[in-house]
């Protein structure tokens, strides 16, 4: 392949991922992709909170203004939920806000929301690695100018 | 006592704020006796250049109500800031954008598009959308330009008070007319960015019992509801009310009437993001029976029940939300 069909696949080489962690799930998932020296890409920014019921819409629609390309939110399988109903919680609040999301004109393809246990590394640098390369295919994210000019 | 001069002046607006004002009653008659009337086109016989011809700064206090939508909105709202020493920011429209702002929700079509040509009650083979002039027999017609977005007043001039509300109520409109008459017996006026309403959520004010724990099962949309317990809280029988995070100042019109808050007051000062709370607070507070045992599928159909979170959540105040910052065109290309 040569370096210019390259460069117009991927419009953006360094797409910046907010990863939120469950501690108790995808916490341990991602700590053992890392003991198991499983390769993903090095965009994401993991943040590591208690449950993922913790994560308020807020936070979702903060990183995105604060420059972010993507949101990857995890949380435990249903089920799994350490606080036993937490990610039902998650699970709701988080389909309504991409609906938002989807309504304020931000692509799907940039918010998501997977289950991933504290045995699934691989599963959990699958994730990361298929959701780093459909943000590349994407233009960076940018909050476009609202304003006042005319029609 | 010397005489207020007030001016209220108008953008896109339904004019309820007018009618908000008359609302008033018997009290109509303390504000006639306090203010004299500068500019207010909706009661009275004036035109523009009745405004435009003010001295600058000879309007003591200038209303303005209605959101930004035209260029005409925006100049009127530029004219009235340089005739008033102060002004105030009247209704949901001028706080937040108002219902009016929902229309800059991104679409893959213009407005002008959707508005006057895909309706399906629109009859307009020839596709003619408003122009700006037009030329008839020699003579030039116009009209104002419609801006990208409609806005809130004070992405356009500056604001020192506010009064929100769809429009504002009674209370909130007696609590301005006591303002002025401290305004016009002393000249002193509260801090500039006061909003003229409670600090408060309107759960402190709403007379509906609480219990103790709050959930519900299910979400029920306005048709579904069969019976409604006049004293409990609205949130346990699953309607939808904004009131855990919208300012209190109404007297809790709408919940008194058995109908959810919609949230035209807005948020209080401790939240950032009206919907966005709103939506964290609710989806909590639901409580599913067999969540358990239910699949993925059932779960969204749960979730389904609100099938419009913009403008069941922001209805009153995406103008001035968190969200409207991410608003992004090129995106749903």
């Amino acid at each position: 392949m040569s370096k210019t069909t390259q460069e117009t696949e991927s419009q953006n080489p360094n797409p910046n991922i907010i990863l939120f962690l469950c501690r108790w799930c995808s916490g341990k998932g991602a700590d053992l992709a890392g003991t198991s020296r499983l390769q993903y890409p090095p965009n994401v920014l993991p943040i590591m909170v208690n449950c993922s019921s913790r994560i308020d819409p807020q936070h979702v629609v903060e990183a995105f203004l604060e420059g972010a390309d993507g949101v990857l939110i995890t949380g435990c399988n249903f089920g799994d939920c350490h606080y036993k109903t937490g990610n039902y919680k998650t699970f709701r609040r988080m389909s309504i806000l991409s609906k938002l999301l989807k309504q304020v004109g931000v692509s799907p393809k940039r918010f998501r929301l997977t289950w991933i246990s504290a045995t699934e590394a691989a599963k959990f640098a699958k994730t990361v690695t298929a959701m780093v390369d459909e943000l590349k295919k994407l233009p960076p994210y940018k909050i476009n100018g609202k304003g006042g000019e005319e029609l | 006592m010397k005489k207020i001069n007030l001016a209220i002046a108008l953008g896109a607006t339904c004019a309820g704020c007018d009618v908000a004002i008359l609302d008033l009653n018997e009290k109509i008659l303390e504000v006639f006796d306090l203010v004299d009337f500068k500019f207010w086109p909706t009661a009275m016989d004036f035109k523009i250049d009745d405004l435009k011809n003010l001295k600058d700064g000879e309007v003591d206090v200038g209303i303005y109500h209605g959101s930004i939508r035209t260029t005409e909105d925006a100049e009127i709202a530029k004219i009235l800031r340089k005739k008033s020493k102060v002004v105030v920011a009247f209704g949901a429209c001028a706080n937040f954008g108002g219902i009016p702002s929902l229309a800059n929700m991104p679409y893959e079509k213009s407005m002008f598009d959707v508005v006057y040509k895909d309706v399906p009650s629109m009859d307009n083979p020839e596709g003619t959308v408003p122009q700006t002039s037009i030329t008839i027999k020699g003579t030039e017609l116009t009209l104002p330009g419609i801006r990208k977005d409609a806005d809130a007043l004070d992405a356009v001039i500056d604001i020192d008070y506010y009064v929100p509300g769809c429009p504002p109520m009674v209370p909130l409109i007696e609590q301005v007319v006591e303002v002025l008459k401290v305004f016009a017996s002393t000249g002193q006026l509260p801090p500039k960015g006061t909003v003229i309403a409670d600090t408060k959520t309107l759960c402190e004010e709403c007379g509906r019992t609480k219990p103790e724990e709050i959930s519900f099962k299910d979400f029920i949309s306005p048709q579904e509801v069969q019976e409604i317990d006049p004293d409990l809280c609205l949130i346990p029988q699953g309607i939808i009310c904004m009131g855990p995070a919208t300012r209190a100042g109404c007297d809790a019109l709408c919940t008194k009437m058995n109908v959810g808050c919609r949230g035209c007051l807005g948020p209080t000062d401790k939240v950032k993001d009206h919907g966005l709370k709103m939506i964290s607070a609710l989806t909590s507070l639901l409580d599913v029976d067999v969540e358990e045992d239910m699949s993925e599928e059932e779960l969204h159909k749960v979730v389904d029940k609100i099938p419009d979170p913009l403008g069941t959540f922001y209805r009153f105040t995406y103008g001035k939300s968190l969200i409207y910052n991410l608003h992004s065109e090129e995106e749903i290309k």
